[in-house]
């Protein structure tokens, strides 16, 4: 009996998916998007890029994975936006989501506005919405992205040299190929590479570290208006992690580009970011200043994860650890996804996810311990951290 | 029994040669560990750090002789495990266990949890058939694992828990030493904090010794006791944690907690960055082998190899700004 029903729910689960697939693919056949579709209105022409509600889902055979789901926030121009969360959380989906990389048709954005604000031509484009053929003029160009694994980015076949090369003639058709090669070599000495002979290296006769900054590199030759960085110094030692932030902070300030830093570590976040995300499951639990979620931190699972975390010359008996796992991604429930993990729910926590409120200009959070303060913030009219 | 030293290794070599050309034939050597002293007493924790390739994990497989080393010597208890036999090693082998950083691939995902946990436990006749039920299930609950896992597969379950169940199976062999190698960096922040925990109690409970490997540094100063920094296959300075931490000698120390980012956007460190990448181990730089990156290098840095100095209370810098 129970065998019947779960077939019968697999079929429909099949059937769907199916049905969205369709309406997927019928989206990426078609050549040109009417203008309409894609052209939007920035909220502030101060940012970079706005995130409304954006709904990225897959559809698997086991049901959808609501990866991310609703996720509201800015990138102002010239700022660091870390986003934080452990993995899973749904962090490089809303990357990829941006760059439309997601792999579809079971990766698809379901919903929701990706606002980018086109210096180029100062129009405001949909990016959810645009042709492929548009994205791939904007990809690598105007936004750029560095991953955990510089080989994703690096062709193992090409030369340092040709890739690097390709990615500036691209963007100068009228330079010749003397100038091409004096500004590749130009771009390295920016990140630190002086090295004879570089141009004719291949990516895997390069360290780990200095791959990663060929590929910073890369992204910059390009003189893009927002650089996406996920996880990029994840898979690196301490040391040269630090000569990567160092230069990536430097780069910002000197090409005046936003940065939409992705990762796991708080500390990488405290050191760069101006403004910080703090994902849980899909959603945007808090988000606020560095100085908001640092030094006022107020949903109980970032104040989890910087007590769990061991702090340099910081003596603790024992780790604050919050128990049991994320949620299964598939069938969250109605209520607060962090209920059965929180250690100070109260009675409405059992009632409907609580809404994101304002606790100050920059800070929000969604948490039903917070939700009479935002109302209380607004007669007071204080502000907490001022 | 102050000072009774369960683990201890002098002046450790582990050389892997490199092969090419058709021939095979041995044209150099990756000098992996190159000469290492140290010890640990009954109890504590010896937290091993460096960057990647520095040869930690190597020492780790050395000290339990996974592998056998080039040249030195590895005492167990007082026993010189290097002059064993396979067969004089087997008695051995259950008090000395390892923990890996990717609980993934160290679990055998076609044997339900019980078996994994319990299969040496069979092989070295640890405990009476008719106790062996139950000896598990003490293991598992020691170890947070609930009864009814016994009969699930490790795919059934998350990171976090398949260390648990790791960490169950060396436990169940009752060793008095194990080598913890990387053991939280492949798990989320919030998973961490309930492993490092289990560690530590399980460490109170039965008087466990541990090497701990870890590039994380506030990890390793959280749990450890003593430690020990190795650059390119050589300690450079070992320490109690508060005199590495509070008072770093060596410049590479410096340079390495100095890069460890802070979880606070109002400090903001003075940061010792380092030039360059570090050299290969198989064709070290002369003489002090940090002398290529260190901004406190002199002219007999590049000629002469510093030998280990105590600085007092055990504090041990190898580094000519202190001959
Ligand atoms: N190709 C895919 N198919 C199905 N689910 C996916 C796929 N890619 C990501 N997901 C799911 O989306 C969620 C978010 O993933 P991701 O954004 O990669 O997390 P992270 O925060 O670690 O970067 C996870 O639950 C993951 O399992
Ligand atoms: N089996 C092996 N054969 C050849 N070289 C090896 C082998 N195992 C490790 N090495 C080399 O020895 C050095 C130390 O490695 P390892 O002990 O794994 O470092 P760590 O654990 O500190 O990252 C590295 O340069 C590595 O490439
Ligand atoms: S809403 Fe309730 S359960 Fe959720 S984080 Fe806040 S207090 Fe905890
Ligand atoms: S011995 Fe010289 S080169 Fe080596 S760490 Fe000390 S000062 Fe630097
Ligand atoms: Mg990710
Ligand atoms: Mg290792």
């Amino acid at each position: 009996m129970a065998d019947k029903n779960q077939r019968q729910e697999l079929k429909k689960i099949k059937k769907y998916n199916l049905k969205k697939y369709r309406e997927y693919n019928k989206q990426m056949r078609k050549k040109r998007v009417p203008e309409s579709e894609y052209l939007t209105k920035m909220k502030n022409p101060d940012n970079i890029i706005e995130f409304d509600n954006l709904q990225s889902y897959f559809y698997t055979d086991v049901g959808t994975v609501k990866s991310v789901d609703g996720v509201t926030f800015d990138i102002p121009r010239g700022k660091t936006i870390g986003v934080v969360g452990e993995s899973g959380c749904g962090k490089s989906v809303t990357s990829l989501s941006v760059m439309r990389l997601l792999q579809g048709p079971q990766g698809q954005i379901a919903g929701g506005e990706i606002r980018f604000n086109q210096q180029s031509t100062g129009r405001a484009l949909n990016l959810a919405k645009v042709s492929m053929k548009e994205m791939e003029k904007i990809r690598g160009n105007e936004i750029s992205m560095i991953f955990q694994e510089p080989m994703t980015t690096l062709n193992p076949v090409f030369t340092i040299g040709d890739q690097l090369c390709e990615c500036i003639s691209l963007h100068n058709p009228e330079m010749s190929k003397k100038a091409v090669e004096e500004r590749a070599l130009e771009t390295l000495k920016m990140v630190g590479i002086v090295r004879d002979g570089i141009l004719k290296n291949y990516p895997h006769e390069l360290s780990g570290g200095m791959r990663q900054r060929v590929v910073i590199a890369m992204a910059l030759a390009c003189d893009p208006q927002l650089v996406i960085a996920d996880e990029p110094t994840t898979a690196l030692d301490v040391t040269i992690q630090a000569q990567i932030l160092d230069l990536l902070r430097d780069l910002k300030d000197k090409i005046n580009a936003s940065i939409m830093l992705i990762t796991h570590d708080l500390g990488v976040v405290a050191e760069m970011a101006d403004y910080v995300v703090v994902m849980y499951a899909g959603r945007i639990v808090e988000q606020g200043t560095a100085d908001d979620i640092f030094h006022h931190p107020a949903h109980p699972y970032t104040i989890g994860l910087m007590k769990s975390r061991p702090m340099l010359n910081q003596k603790v008996d024992r780790l604050y650890s919050i128990p049991g796992n994320v949620p299964n991604p598939v069938n969250l429930p109605e209520y607060c996804y962090f209920k059965n993990r929180c250690d100070s729910c109260v009675e409405a926590c059992s009632g409907p996810y609580p809404s994101l409120v304002s606790l100050s200009d920059t800070h929000k959070v969604s948490c039903h311990l917070h939700q009479g303060e935002a109302a209380h913030k607004k007669q007071t009219g204080g502000k907490q951290n001022a | 029994m102050p000072n009774e030293y369960v683990v201890e290794v002098n002046d450790l070599k582990k050389y892997f040669p490199i092969k090419s050309g058709i021939l095979q034939r041995t044209t150099g050597h990756v000098r992996a560990v190159d000469g290492v002293s140290f010890r640990i007493q009954k109890g504590h924790t010896f937290g091993l750090v460096g960057e990647s390739g520095c040869g930690k994990t190597t020492i780790g497989r050395s000290i339990l002789r996974l592998t056998d080393p080039t040249s030195g010597e590895v005492k167990i208890s007082g026993v010189d495990i290097g002059k064993l036999k396979k067969k004089e090693l087997r008695p051995f082998r259950p008090k000395m266990q390892m923990i890996f950083q990717d609980p993934f691939s160290s679990l055998d995902p076609r044997m339900p949890v019980g078996e994994i946990i319990g299969e040496a436990v069979k092989e070295h006749n640890l405990v009476s058939r008719s106790e062996y039920k139950e000896y598990i299930l003490k293991v598992m609950k020691d170890c947070g694992l609930r009864p009814y896992y016994i009969d699930r597969y490790p795919h059934e379950f998350s990171g976090g828990q398949r260390q648990r169940i790791c960490i169950a199976r060396a436990l169940a062999l009752n060793p008095d030493f194990i080598v913890c190698d990387e053991p939280v960096s492949a798990l989320d922040v919030s998973i961490q904090a309930q492993i490092i925990n289990l560690m530590k109690d399980l460490q109170e409970q039965r008087q466990l010794t541990y090497l701990f490997i870890s590039h994380d540094l506030s990890v390793v100063e959280h749990i450890s006791d003593v430690i020990g920094v190795m650059y390119l296959g050589s300690m450079v300075e070992t320490g109690t944690k508060d005199d590495i931490f509070k008072e770093p000698l060596h410049p590479y120390t410096k340079a390495l907690f100095s890069a460890v980012p802070v979880a606070d956007p109002d400090i903001k460190m003075k940061r010792i960055i380092l030039e360059g990448d570090i050299p290969s181990p198989s064709n070290p730089p002369k003489g002090c082998k940090f002398h290529t990156r260190c901004s406190q290098c002199m002219a007999k840095c590049k000629e002469e190899v510093p030998v280990p100095k105590d600085m007092g209370n055990g504090h041990i810098v190898s580094c000519h700004l202190y001959d």
